[in-house]
């Protein structure tokens, strides 16, 4: 199985496409889960530390906006580990956590920076496009190696 | 799908699908008698509990209409004060927004991954290309000598 990077990083299509096609996605959401579930940063209403934007210093230059390396902090480690992309573009809607633009192009330029297979679409809108979507992200991840990588 | 140092795992279901309905996939999770909690939504179930027992549920409820129902992981318990509506005065709880963007994807998703699996050859598609700038000052000025 390979790891395979998700941009938007908490996009439902992908994560479950990759899974279905037997590889682990790379999400949003499973960092945020070993942060809010790891005892001692829990504190209510937020799951960004203040340890975090220090820690984005590692992706982002300190004038950086702490929102920018708070949110790097997250993502930043799961684009390390990732030994492929997807990065869909062109999304109608990307706020809420996905919100921060300058986050966003940093993560796509890390990400193509990375000497990794990156595949890059558009969100389809029509019955064609989606299938095309869909071919192109199959083809793209069953040429990916399955066996566990050491 | 990672492991995570607790053990527990919380996984969304989303259905889009025209012969399995939220409830029939919160029965089935039921009928599973596993310890899990789960919560019925308007766009499916939230499954939390033991790592192996969620995906083995999720797995079993995917298998009901399996290039129509849509899983990923969800970092927030479902409850969870920070995420919750109920303890924060109501509205759509943050990341909302782009998961119901996202279902209303779905149907193509789910089309064209029926078309995958019969082996329907692609088409060529052709996207409608953006508007130019001078084409759109035409129709602003066309409207406004109306």
């Amino acid at each position: 199985m390979t790891k395979v990077f998700i941009y938007p990083t908490n996009s439902l299509i992908l994560s479950d496409l990759i899974e279905r096609f037997g590889h682990t996605p790379l999400a949003m959401m499973e960092g945020v889960h070993d942060k809010i579930t790891t005892i001692g940063i829990d504190s209510p209403p937020l799951n960004i530390t203040p340890e975090d934007p220090k820690y984005g210093l590692k992706y982002a230059a300190v004038e950086v906006p702490a929102g920018v390396r708070g949110r790097m902090s997250i993502v930043g480690p799961l684009i390390d580990k990732a030994e492929a992309a997807i990065i869909v573009d062109d999304a109608a809607i990307s706020f809420g956590c996905m919100g921060c633009a300058r986050t966003n192009e940093l993560t796509k330029f890390l990400t193509r920076d990375k000497d990794i297979p990156v595949l890059e679409l558009v969100y389809p809108y029509s019955d064609a496009e989606g299938k095309d979507f869909v071919y192109k992200i199959g083809e793209f991840l069953n040429s990916l190696p399955k066996e566990e990588q050491s | 799908m990672t492991i995570h140092e607790d053990g527990t795992l919380t996984k969304l279901v989303v259905i889009s699908s025209d012969s399995v309905l939220p409830i029939d996939a919160a029965l089935e999770i039921y009928e599973s008698e596993t310890n899990i909690t789960i919560k019925e939504t308007c766009f499916g179930t939230m499954v939390t509990g033991p790592e192996d027992t969620v995906n083995k549920v999720v797995k079993e409820v995917v298998e009901m209409d399996k290039n129509h129902i849509f899983v990923k992981e969800r970092g927030f318990p479902p409850g969870d004060d920070r995420r919750c509506r109920a303890g924060r005065g109501g509205g759509p709880r943050p990341g909302f927004h782009f998961l119901r963007n996202e279902i209303g994807m779905l149907p193509i998703i789910g089309k064209a991954l029926d078309d995958y699996d019969n082996n329907v050859p692609l088409e060529k598609v052709i996207r409608p290309e953006k508007l130019k700038v001078s084409h759109l000052k035409d129709i602003i000025k066309s409207e406004i000598t109306r």
